[in-house]
């Protein structure tokens, strides 16, 4: 088999992407404590604690319940493989990758969806009152924040023609700066459903263990050692692939385009440059908001929905 | 497939013959009962097999036809095997090989008697399913339909000693005929008042029908097959029915007989009207959105794990009727390649769903032997005891969730995309419903997820809620068999949807004149219309999750290490934890009932704090059952009671009735 040099640049950005993804998700994660700390007028820990945590809890010891099954002990591994899958096929830094023809944005959300299935199930295993309580406030935020994830990738891929991820970030990255209304309701519904499934404030704190308002906490609360660690990473990641989400949908302007070498080391220092700002932001947000009660994160994640849903309907009236 | 002579049709007769000769024989074998589940039961499933080839094989051919000597005088019987009835027999064939399978594991602990006649209605269940699909004529397709809803009946009414199970039964058989009729009628609008040569369904087809008729035609049969598939507002009988029947028996009526629904609506919209009219879609559409809606919803707050099961699947029967209705707006305004796509979509998920349900049932059938509870607050714990159960049924579970890349997730895909392809309608009030339409779907999407995590979770995650739960048993190894081959289907369906795409495409050909293809040239992606626009591959998505989950694990154990300890459940530091502290099903129900509290009526019984013996009670119950079906009932009552006003039981007082009628009609002649 004989592989033009434009497949193996493709398959080259691929590999980078996904070494880069799974390297820098624990920074962002650092950068936004960090942000977090700046703003409450502490000095922080540094950016560089998550990977110390992560160094800490691999070295440890398991402990598992007695009677957790071999799905508890798997489900950190899928929850990883999962969502470091998410994070490397969304076009951050090159728009040519080679695998996001398996997967659109449909698939994107499956991804997503499945990572949740396994880590809401691996709490139900123990049998802790928290764990279940975990599970069905997650599932709750969920159901809610899932539909309205895909309303506004079904916006974007509206306008793009197209429901494959590059094809989308290819569309809007050339179109200069043009305010499609639709794109506006759909960022604002896609602000909610990016704090509601990465377990922020107002929805979840991701800082606590007071069991009146955890969520995905309570969740992983049997996790311990190498398993917690490979389920904060994956969180990480997470984070990571909503904000490339993000960025890809209603800021992609000066990634690499095909075939383009000299473009990548741009395209990445552009992405850094987008990732902190996005990552203050995100410090911004949660340090001026509050945590709500569990039942009104329902209505919180409803108007997210409506958002979208309204931002899909205005693109079909208007056509843009 | 003509090598030898023998028509795909005449093996479907032979099947049917066969399985008539097997009921029979289970019937004569009361004696041993033995031999009814160790042998007929996985006969009977390798005839099925048989079935589902010969539908695999008829689906490239061209339809053969035969008519039988037999029925009425005048009045032969047509039979006809066409790419519809093709497909339809595959999926009873596939999904019955597992059922059966099942069967002669699941009804070996029966009593001889009972058996004997399980044994031949369960036969004759599966002969009349198969006889509805290869029907060529009005009067063949009632009498097969009538068999088909009677041994069902005597099937559901199996433990007839229990009172709720002969209610269940009732109610079942009631709005089954009610369905019935309005089917006989919209035939009888069909035949055009050309007598009783057009009672064919090829007179049919050129029986060209004004635009009156023929929807009054198609809101008959939508009615009738509604009734049967559990549309709403027709649902009631539903999860009563498939709770109270054996568990393979609701496995064959939730994954196979409501599709016989699907079937013939199906049938009499495209192949003998034609979709004619774009509202008939719309119709279609918005009755499926809010069945799909109510299902899943309804589902959420069950305890009864059956009942949950059979609430999902008034859900998916709602998603099929949005995918009819889909297919109808877009073939009546000439859009061909999106109607080809959203039909591909509709019977992918008519089979995917006869898969995954039908193994969630039969999975339910070996919790309740190993446990004797269908109440889920009861169960829990049991992935350490039921290992093979509780593997397989994690992929159905998955699988229904529409989880990729199991096979649900391949039809939710499809149907997505027409949804997404579907601006430029000239009718700009459908494509403001659409963009709902599609809201609606994803919601009741990822409802789902939400019923099968609370499903799977509350059943086999956990510790025991009950003592006597340690000593359940995994499923036999029939059981497993059953089980495993199921499993193997969403499997297979879910990695290679380019083949099973290019299977139905013999359907689309039929109903629509047109094929959806596939536009990558790489047997390895889906991509329907345009690779630009989408592409799938489960395949690779497999393959690159395991490849990254193997790494990681490989890496983990590489530079750190593998140790692990047990311990106690952490749990916070909270030291008194014990089993009933879980959540119960109603428990992971709770929000959902509270969030969409309007749609149910919750009767609930809290105790004061003073209460020497505390009791809380919950029902979480229909309302439509109070608003639409009692003040029927009430009515009906009404009515006949005044209609009893004449009848007195005395002779003379009737033909007093007979005179008076006489002397009125020969005033007015």
């Amino acid at each position: 088999m004989i592989l033009d040099p434009e497949q193996i640049l493709a398959v080259v950005f691929q590999l980078t992407q996904l070494l880069l993804v799974v390297l820098l998700a624990p920074f962002l994660t650092g950068w936004v404590n960090q942000c977090q700390a700046w703003l409450q007028n502490r000095s922080g820990a540094g950016v560089l604690q998550p990977y110390r945590v992560l160094h800490k809890l691999f070295h440890k010891d398991a402990v598992m319940a007695h009677n957790a099954s071999w799905l508890f002990r798997a489900t950190p591994y899928i929850v990883f493989g999962c969502m470091w899958l998410a994070a490397a096929i969304i076009p951050v830094i090159a728009v040519n990758l080679p695998f996001s023809r398996a997967a659109d944005v449909i698939a994107l959300v499956g991804v997503f969806a499945l990572a949740r299935m396994f880590i809401a199930l691996a709490a139900m295993d123990v049998g802790t009152a928290f764990g279940t309580l975990g599970a069905r406030r997650e599932m709750l935020v969920s159901f809610l924040a899932e539909p309205a994830l895909l309303m506004v990738l079904f916006t974007a891929s509206m306008i793009s023609h197209s429901t494959q991820l590059t094809r989308i970030v290819e569309t809007l990255a050339h179109h200069e700066f043009v305010l499609y209304p639709s794109l506006a309701f759909a960022a604002l519904a896609f602000l909610i459903v990016l704090l509601a499934e990465n377990a922020r404030i107002p929805v979840d704190n991701p800082g606590t263990h007071l069991e009146l308002t955890m969520i995905h906490e309570a969740m992983i609360l049997e996790y311990s050692a190498r398993h917690l660690a490979l389920i904060e990473w994956a969180s990480s990641l997470k984070l990571f692939a909503y904000i490339s989400i993000g960025i890809a949908l209603f800021l992609p302007h000066g990634i690499a385009e095909v075939g383009n070498w000299a473009g990548l080391p741009l395209a990445i220092g552009l992405l850094l440059l987008k990732l902190l700002a996005a990552g203050a932001g995100l410090a911004v947000l949660e340090t001026l908001l509050a945590k709500m009660r569990i039942f009104r994160a329902p209505e919180f994640l409803g108007t997210a929905f409506l958002l979208a849903v309204l931002g899909l309907l205005i693109h079909f009236l208007l056509g843009a | 497939m003509d090598i030898v002579g023998v028509l795909p049709l005449d093996v479907a007769g032979t099947v049917i013959v066969l399985w008539l000769a097997l009921g029979l024989l289970g019937l004569a074998l009361q004696r041993s009962p033995h031999l009814i589940t160790n042998v007929i039961f996985p006969l009977g499933a390798f005839v099925s097999l048989a079935l589902a080839a010969t539908g695999f094989l008829a689906l490239g051919e061209v339809a053969n036809t035969s008519i039988l000597p037999l029925g009425l005088p005048g009045l032969p019987l047509h039979l006809r095997l066409d790419q519809l009835s093709a497909f339809f027999l595959i999926l009873l064939g596939g999904a019955s090989f597992g059922v059966s399978l099942f069967s002669a594991g699941y009804f070996k602990s029966m009593q001889g008697s009972t058996l004997g006649l399980l044994c031949l209605e369960y036969h004759l269940f599966l002969a009349s399913m198969t006889l509805v699909l290869l029907a060529d004529d009005a009067y063949m397709f009632m009498v097969a339909w009538e068999t088909m809803a009677l041994s069902s009946y005597f099937l559901v009414t199996t433990d007839h000693n229990v009172p709720d199970i002969r209610k269940a039964g009732y109610l079942y058989l009631l709005i089954a005929h009610v369905g019935a009729i309005a089917i006989l009628l919209s035939f009888g609008v069909m035949q055009g008042g050309h007598g009783i040569g057009a009672y064919t369904f090829a007179a049919m087809r050129e029986a060209h029908l004004s635009a009156f008729w023929a929807s009054v035609a198609f809101l008959l049969a939508l009615f009738g097959f509604g009734a049967k598939a559990g549309v709403l507002p027709m649902h009631v009988w539903l999860p009563e029915a498939h709770p109270a029947a054996p568990s393979p028996v609701s496995a064959l009526l939730s994954g196979v007989m409501l599709k016989t629904a699907i079937y013939g609506i199906l049938r009499v919209t495209f192949d003998l009207l034609g979709a004619q009219q774009w509202w008939w879609g719309v119709l279609a559409l918005a009755l499926g959105l809010a069945t799909a809606l109510f299902g899943v919803m309804f589902a959420a707050v069950q305890g009864d794990m059956k009942r949950l099961l059979a609430y999902s699947s008034i859900e998916n029967i709602g998603l099929l009727l949005v995918g009819i209705g889909l297919t109808i707006i877009f073939h009546v305004y000439g859009k061909d390649a999106l109607a080809a796509l959203s039909l591909t979509a509709t019977l992918y998920h008519s089979l995917n769903h006869a898969c995954f349900k039908s193994l969630l049932f039969v999975g339910t059938g070996s919790i309740l032997h190993a446990t004797g509870d269908r109440n889920m607050g009861r169960l829990g714990g049991l992935i350490h005891s039921m290992p093979w159960a509780s593997v397989l049924m994690l992929v159905g579970v998955l699988a229904i969730a529409g989880m990729p890349p199991l096979n649900g997730f391949v039809s939710e895909w499809l149907l997505l995309q027409a949804f997404l392809l579907s601006p430029g309608l000239p009718n700009s009030y459908i494509n403001m419903l659409v963009p709902v339409a599609a809201a609606v779907i994803v919601l009741a999407a990822a409802l789902s997820a939400y019923v099968m995590v609370k499903f799977y979770g509350v059943i086999f995650l956990g510790q025991r809620r009950e003592k006597a739960l340690e000593h359940a048993h995994d499923a036999g190894w029939w059981e497993r068999a059953g089980m495993t081959w199921l499993v193997l289907a969403c499997v297979s369906l879910g990695l290679a949807p380019v083949f099973v795409v290019g299977q139905i495409d013999h359907v689309s050909q039929l109903l629509l004149g047109t094929q959806l293809g596939n536009a990558a040239d790489d047997w390895m992606f889906l991509a329907p219309v345009d690779t630009e626009r989408a592409s799938y591959s489960p395949l690779y998505f497999l393959l690159v999750v395991l490849g990254v989950m193997l790494l990681t694990t490989l890496l983990v154990r590489h530079f750190y290490h593998g140790r692990l300890r047990r311990g106690p459940a952490w749990d916070c530091g909270f030291p008194a934890q014990n089993a009933r502290m879980q959540d119960t099903a109603e428990g992971f129900g709770q929000p959902i009932r509270r969030i969409f509290e309007p749609f149910f009526l919750i009767e609930r019984e809290v105790p004061t704090p003073f209460d020497a013996q505390p009791r809380y009670h919950g029902r979480t119950e229909d309302k439509l059952w109070y608003m639409l079906y009692l003040p029927i009932k009430w009515i009906t009552e009404k009515l006949s009671g005044w209609a009893s006003l004449l009848q007195h039981g005395r002779i003379h007082l009737y033909l007093t009735y007979t005179f008076v009628t006489l002397v009125v009609l020969l005033v007015f002649v």
